[in-house]
């Protein structure tokens, strides 16, 4: 039953990809038409003939989109289309007749799948790539911000989680610590930024900082909240085996808090990465969020998407990661 | 009289009853306990049984009083004192083997793995729980063995005292008889000395040497002290044949149904309070007779 589900779920998802794709290709594909014939009146036709050009030439070039007036050019010429082409075409005689960039393509400047699919093969067959400072391989680019994520992260997690116990124990940290967690959570990342660029000035510490900061809250407040709640049937297990407060803490309190405080971790590993992309994008240079900004400004959409969807896939991984972590510390009461 | 082994002196307890005032839980409770003993204290909810039970734990302060153990007066948790919990307090992330490793790590601290493994495999086979059962999680395992596992970890670590607070009061009425007859058993061959609540009468004349009946609350007394005079071993299916069975258990039927009442809120008159002596033996009347106790005890059973 269990196998079933699983092969349709995926079976579904894999029906909605096609969809999606379908509707995406239809709505960006630019078909190969060639030029849009010109259609000429009786009248035009009478005069071009009546100057000795051919019918058959008359058709052919009308077909290629040049109009009345160039057409009676190339009659005044009196050249049959076989002696024009040896010349060079028509272009070479000074007439000016429309090719495939004179006039903009019908349908979308959006990417079709086949152009992302292109940019996605090229990225993944070589990910890591240097050819220029504005140059490198996406592989490149998602490792400068994982790097500051982990550094940012890693930071926050060495401050939150010990400040989490020590409020989630002690009632009189609890209340002294509040008022400032309460104000300073709801500020948004980026807006640290400014007063980051200022005191740190460089502009990679600031990126980590934003980081830093972004992932300090969940952990801390999950922390405490976990440590805060934990039974007091287990404390008392620990109190009358005589361990002591930092025994007490590692063998009962972060056992029996640990899900809860690798939840906060998963909420703000989550939350790094997706600020991390929007700090990139201030500070520019390196990382998949400038690479973002770099791709939109060179308007190479097609690319820009291959990063999006890179930022994607990443996100997903550190997801996967911590989902795996919490369940491998979760516990059935 | 010499001291008992374990001696409550005119305990109290008193907790802010929210209107300015304070609530008396309980006042100057004197009492004691001989080592080896076997003690049970039966009384309603609310009567202070478990806030006696969290002082001797060392979990909770009195208001007043002492609590001294082998003449040491006592102070905060200690394992010399095991507590056996009513929801069990397991650890949920440690396999039950590991729940009783963790208490006898503790206790002995010199121990190598090897031989605080062996030492906790020892006690959990005592309680009938041997092989692969022994790996699996609380979660995993029935109520029944849950508390076995605690009473095994309790146990394990011998400590001097041992105090069970309401241990099978969450299980069905079969397991439960399984257990007590498997806490006999382990008591037996240790010697604890036990102190143990309960609200099952039955459960009480089993297992103790001596049961304390309290009164109603709030200023709940230690009322009675009713010797179990039914030789041991026992036996659930025995002991009613016991022509004591009987006449202890109306002696306690009629103190909680009525007398519990009829003596509860009586304030202290500064005095200790201590519990009243009763014994109740049909088995031998003739050299029993001299026993000055005894002249309260014939009225309440009545018969």
């Amino acid at each position: 039953m269990i196998r079933s589900l699983d092969l349709r779920s995926a079976m579904l998802s894999l029906l909605i990809l096609v969809a999606g794709l379908f509707i995406w290709h239809a709505t960006t594909h630019v078909p190969d038409t060639g030029p849009v014939g010109v259609v000429l009146s009786a009248d035009q036709e009478q005069a071009l003939l009546a100057k000795n050009m051919g019918a058959e030439d008359i058709a052919y070039y009308a077909s290629q989109g040049v109009e009345f007036p160039q057409l009676d050019q190339i009659a005044g010429l009196g050249l049959s289309r076989e002696m024009i082409d040896m010349a060079g075409g028509i272009r070479a005689l000074g007439i000016s007749v429309p090719d495939e960039n004179s006039a903009p393509a019908p349908g979308s400047l959006f990417p079709s799948p086949a152009q992302i699919g292109v940019e996605l093969w090229a990225t993944i067959t070589d990910p890591f790539y240097v050819a220029g400072t504005n140059d490198m391989g996406y592989g490149i680019q998602i490792g400068y911000s994982l790097l500051r994520v982990i550094i940012g992260y890693t930071l926050a997690a060495a401050v939150a989680i010990p400040l989490g116990f020590l409020i989630g124990m002690s009632p009189l940290a609890y209340r002294a610590l509040d008022p400032y967690i309460q104000v300073l959570k709801p500020i948004s990342p980026l807006a640290w930024m400014p007063i980051a660029l200022f005191t740190i000035g460089d502009s990679e510490l600031s990126s980590i900082f934003v980081i830093f900061i972004c992932s300090v809250w969940p952990m801390l407040t999950n922390t405490a909240f976990g440590v805060a709640s934990v039974r007091s049937d287990w404390i008392n297990v620990a109190r009358t085996h005589e361990l002591g407060s930092l025994k007490t803490a590692i063998t009962v309190i972060l056992p029996a808090a640990a899900p809860t405080i690798i939840t906060g971790m998963r909420i703000s590993i989550g939350i790094a990465w997706l600020v991390i992309v929007a700090a990139e994008m201030l500070v520019g240079g390196t990382g998949i969020g400038y690479v973002v900004w770099n791709e939109w400004n060179g308007l190479r959409l097609d690319r820009m998407i291959v990063a999006i969807l890179l930022i994607g896939v990443m996100g997903m991984l550190l997801d996967t990661l911590f989902a795996r972590l919490q369940r491998a510390v979760s516990y059935t009461e | 009289m010499a001291k008992p082994f374990l001696s409550i002196e005119r305990l109290t307890q008193q907790f802010p009853d929210g209107a300015g005032g304070t609530l008396t839980v309980f006042e100057n409770a004197t009492f004691g306990v001989e080592k080896g003993e076997f003690v049970c204290i039966l009384g309603h909810s609310g009567c202070g049984k478990s806030t006696i039970m969290n002082i001797l734990a060392g979990l909770a302060e009195p208001t007043s009083g002492v609590v001294k153990m082998d003449g040491f007066e006592v102070s905060g948790p200690s394992l010399d004192r095991g507590v056996v919990f009513q929801n069990y307090s397991l650890l949920p992330w440690l396999s039950a083997l590991k729940n009783v490793t963790f208490g006898v790590a503790a206790r002995h601290k010199d121990w190598s793995k090897t031989q605080v493994e062996e030492h906790a495999r020892k006690y959990l086979a005592q309680v009938g729980l041997e092989g692969d059962v022994v790996n699996r999680k609380p979660s995993q395992l029935s109520g029944g063995m849950r508390q076995r596992v605690s009473i095994a970890r309790a146990f394990a670590n011998q400590p001097k005292l041992l105090l069970l607070d309401e241990p099978f009061g969450a299980l069905d009425a079969l397991t439960r008889g399984t257990i007590q007859e498997e806490l006999i058993k382990v008591w037996s061959q240790t010697e604890q000395t036990v102190f143990m609540i309960t609200h099952d009468i039955d459960e009480a004349i089993l297992l103790s040497d001596r049961i304390l009946l309290m009164t109603n609350g709030p200023m709940a007394r230690v009322a009675e002290s009713v010797e179990i005079t039914i030789p041991r071993p026992r036996n659930r299916t025995e002991i009613v044949e016991h022509p004591n069975y009987y006449a202890i258990r109306n002696h306690l039927v009629q103190f909680l149904g009525q007398r519990s009442k009829e003596l509860a809120g009586q304030p202290s008159s500064g005095d200790d309070h201590r519990p009243e002596t009763v014994r109740i033996d049909n088995s031998e009347p003739a050299p029993e007779e001299s026993e000055p106790a005894v002249v309260p005890t014939l009225r309440a059973v009545g018969d």
